[in-house]
């Protein structure tokens, strides 16, 4: 049903690239925290870290939704093909994310059982970031189609590839919320954060580039898309870039700036975004369905951009003052007390 | 045995929507009646309704919490089980969920916080806004998703295009025919369920003393509301099966368990529906009252089942028995809220013993009657997910094993049979804690902090008059 007249296919690729990345970066880097937080020496280092998280990290999750329910709106076969094949893996994640809020609200009403609602909260994190990871390496090596439906199993996303970006987002997400501590924190706990994102630092690195090397291999489109002759040309400057971030983040972590190892770790994550847009574009399921195949009529796409253009900047400019307003160290006396 | 992976979804289905609905059940009231508390706060300038608006704000931000941790599963459904429906109406209901989703979003992005944490920081005028856009935006949630369901239930303004579904007119499709009766019958619904909260809550505050003034505003405030709510309640009910007969007229026969199209047709009050024999068991019944309530005349007709195939019926009994749970229901409700305005003339209503533990073990009451009256519009439209369009077993993921389902189902199950009773427990807490001014607002799940604690404490005592 494309009508060539008018394509809104574009603006919603942007809209939902722009919610994917700010939902990988804003709950990458709190999912981290999540998971490093059970890794702290004691009790009040474990307090700083969740005060450090505490105003914003359900704001962070919405971005989910917001994924979720465009892509349904704005490419429903995309929706409809991607999400039964990562059928466990969404299971699990929204499990983990339940009880990852749950743990996360009653550590703060009672400190009997605090204990234990840490621990669900570490583990909630984990099983949540491997799962995310599961999903993203069941999209890279593509889906089983029988016409417009999913035509594998509901265990089609457990391979060694999924496995691999699994643990290469764990550490993903740890580096970003090593990060982020790194901004919040001061003094020894500070250079707990810097020891752990450079820990994770050399995981990602692992990471990228097994998946980089396996990715060609895997699918010979994403060979023929990196390496032919008039793609290279373009593109060499993408690995080269990954490697320089990846020193200055090594630098940043080891020297005394607050800021720039999380900067650092943003500027990797776009660039591992990018480099998958590259291997997969133009396809929304792969490689069956590009972007256009799969989007939903023009009609579609506009009625729902009308109030996405007019709902959107007013969250994030809200989102950006709550950022704002919490600025600074974390401290362990603001907070949930 | 074969497990079936549709009906293991139906029940997956049923089950995560089923607790999730008991949330906006309650929020969607409960932020109307914050903005109404704080209203006439500002009319009379009386401090005992601020302190019942923030004990309520209390509650209501668990829930509201609760809510949003549980709506995260379920635009997820529709993709995990119900592929085959997002595959063929996402052009149509796609949007409409993600309005649902960006309303929901933008409400808590930008008035929850000032509602819950910014009472001393911000002008008094300010927060009451809040408190306004809060309600407002609950209602606009519930209407973008109630106007997907009535989509489903009375399609229109659509093209069936390479057997898709695709939109033609998008006001059509967004005030589909049964749609304002949905909406209103649902929205009072919600309101309802508040109010019999409110009101058990009321009689507990002040059976125990504690905070008499509160427990009286409580009560008197919810008796007012409910004595409006639930008749119009059952005059929009009315309304919505004169609607019902006329678009999904299988879905009243269903209702009504009536197997033979007729005029003049009795009022089954108490029957065991027998779908294969195609009979009602032991039915007592009232003669013309069926035409009389369903035609608003004696003698009008009245399409029985046997005017559809059999694959075309909904399961009779319990489209039967759920909408008898809820008219029940309905009865009671008004009976509570008469003896209650009886008592308050006789000004023995605070004072009435057995009343306060009445209304106390009332409090679930509008929360079933929701979950039945939701069972008897969505078992009673099937075997349909769009409406004489799209049959349910073809809007199920075809990948699907039973046993994926049934693993899926049981984790779901574990899951909330966890979360609710903790859930509920510290809203019991709170409840018990009472309407007292205490610390801030304690922090719910699903909430962020809003930067307010940032800021030089004030002290809240200056809200208590």
């Amino acid at each position: 049903m494309t009508e060539p007249t008018l394509s809104f296919v574009g603006v919603w690729t942007a809209l939902i690239a722009l919610g994917v990345f700010l939902y990988v970066l804003l709950d990458g880097f709190d999912l981290g925290v999540g998971m490093l937080h059970g890794f702290a020496h004691d009790a009040a280092d474990r307090e700083l870290i969740m005060n450090s998280i505490a105003p914003i990290w359900d704001g962070n999750e919405t971005w989910l939704v917001f994924c979720g329910v465009a892509l349904l709106a704005a490419f429903p076969l995309a929706f409809a093909i991607i999400i039964p094949a990562v059928y466990f893996p969404i299971l699990v994640m929204l499990i983990a994310l339940i009880f990852r809020g749950v743990a996360f609200e009653f550590r703060f009403q009672g400190a009997s059982r605090r204990a234990f609602w840490d621990h669900a909260f570490q583990a909630g994190s984990f099983v949540a970031v491997f799962a995310q990871g599961m999903v993203l390496g069941a999209f890279i090596q593509g889906f089983r189609v029988d016409g417009r439906h999913f035509s594998g199993t509901s265990f089609d996303f457990l391979t060694p590839f999924g496995v691999l970006t699994g643990l290469a987002l764990l550490f993903g997400y740890g580096l970003l919320g090593a990060g982020w501590l790194i901004i919040k924190t001061e003094g020894a706990l500070q250079e707990w954060a810097r020891r752990q994102g450079r820990l994770c630092l050399i995981g990602v690195v692992i990471g990228i580039v097994i998946v980089s090397l396996w990715t060609p291999f895997m699918e010979p489109r994403i060979a023929e898309r990196w390496f032919s002759m008039g793609h290279i040309l373009f593109l060499w400057p993408v690995p080269i870039a990954t490697l320089a971030v990846v020193v200055w983040a090594w630098r940043a972590l080891a020297g005394s700036a607050d800021a720039a190892p999380f900067v650092a770790a943003i500027v990797l994550f776009l660039l591992s975004y990018l480099g998958i847009a590259i291997s997969l574009w133009p396809m929304i399921v792969p490689y069956h369905f590009t972007l256009w195949e799969a989007a939903s009529p023009p009609s579609t796409q506009a009625f729902l951009l009308v109030g996405a253009l007019f709902l959107l900047p007013v969250i994030l400019m809200y989102s950006g003052w709550s950022y704002w307003v919490f600025r600074g160290k974390a401290r362990s006396d603001i907070g949930y007390n | 045995m074969t497990l079936d992976p549709l009906l293991l979804s139906r029940m997956q289905f049923a089950w995560v929507i089923g607790w999730h609905i008991l949330l906006p059940a309650f929020t969607v009231g409960a932020a109307s009646y914050v903005a109404l508390l704080e209203g006439l706060h500002r009319a009379t300038g009386r401090g005992v309704y601020l302190r019942v608006s923030n004990f309520w704000i209390r509650i209501f931000a668990v829930a509201f919490g609760m809510g949003v941790v549980t709506g995260i599963v379920m635009p997820f459904q529709f993709g995990t089980n119900w592929s085959g429906l997002s595959e063929t109406a996402g052009d149509i209901i796609g949007p409409l969920l993600a309005y649902e989703g960006l309303t929901a979003f933008f409400l808590e992005a930008a008035f929850l916080g000032v509602l819950l944490f910014g009472r001393t920081l911000v002008p008094a005028w300010a927060h009451f806004v809040a408190a306004l856009m809060v309600a407002l935006g609950a209602l606009f949630s519930s209407f973008w998703i109630l106007a997907a369901n009535s989509w489903m239930q009375t399609p229109v303004g659509y093209a069936i295009v390479g057997g898709r579904f695709y939109p033609m007119d998008w006001l059509q499709i967004v005030f589909s025919p049964s749609f304002p009766y949905r909406f209103a019958h649902t929205v009072v619904a919600f309101y309802v369920t508040t109010g019999f909260v409110v009101l058990g809550v009321g009689a507990y505050t002040v059976r125990r003393g504690l905070f008499h003034d509160e427990g009286r505003v409580m009560m008197t405030t919810a008796l007012s509301l409910l004595a409006v709510l639930v008749p119009l309640q059952m005059f929009i009910g009315d309304q919505h099966g004169l609607n019902t007969r006329r678009y999904q007229p299988a879905k009243l026969a269903g209702i009504e368990a009536l197997w033979n199209t007729g005029s003049e047709v009795p009022l089954t009050l108490f029957a065991l529906p027998d779908q294969s024999r195609e009979r009602n068991d032991y039915a007592v019944e009232v003669p013309y009252l069926g035409s009389l309530i369903l035609t608003h005349s004696l003698d009008g007709t009245i399409q029985g089942l046997k005017d559809f195939p059999t694959d075309q019926r909904p399961p009779v009994a319990i489209v039967f028995w759920a909408f008898r749970i809820m008219v029940g229901l309905a009865v009671l409700m008004l009976l509570l809220v008469a003896t209650g305005w009886w008592l308050r003339y006789r000004h023995k209503l605070f004072d009435t013993s057995w009343y306060l533990r009445a209304c106390q073990v009332t409090i679930p009451i509008g929360f079933i009657a929701v979950l039945a009256g939701w069972t008897t519009t969505e078992v009673g439209r099937q075997p349909w997910t769009v409406y004489g369009l799209l049959r349910t077993a073809k809007s199920v993921t075809p990948s699907l094993s039973g046993r994926d389902v049934l693993v899926s189902l049981l984790v779901y199950a574990v899951a909330y049979l966890l979360v609710y009773p903790t859930g509920l427990t510290f809203m019991l807490g709170l409840v018990r804690k009472g309407p007292r001014e205490a610390a801030p607002a304690p922090v719910e799940a699903g909430r962020p902090q809003l930067p307010v604690r940032r800021l030089p404490s004030s002290p809240q005592s200056e809200e208590v008059r």
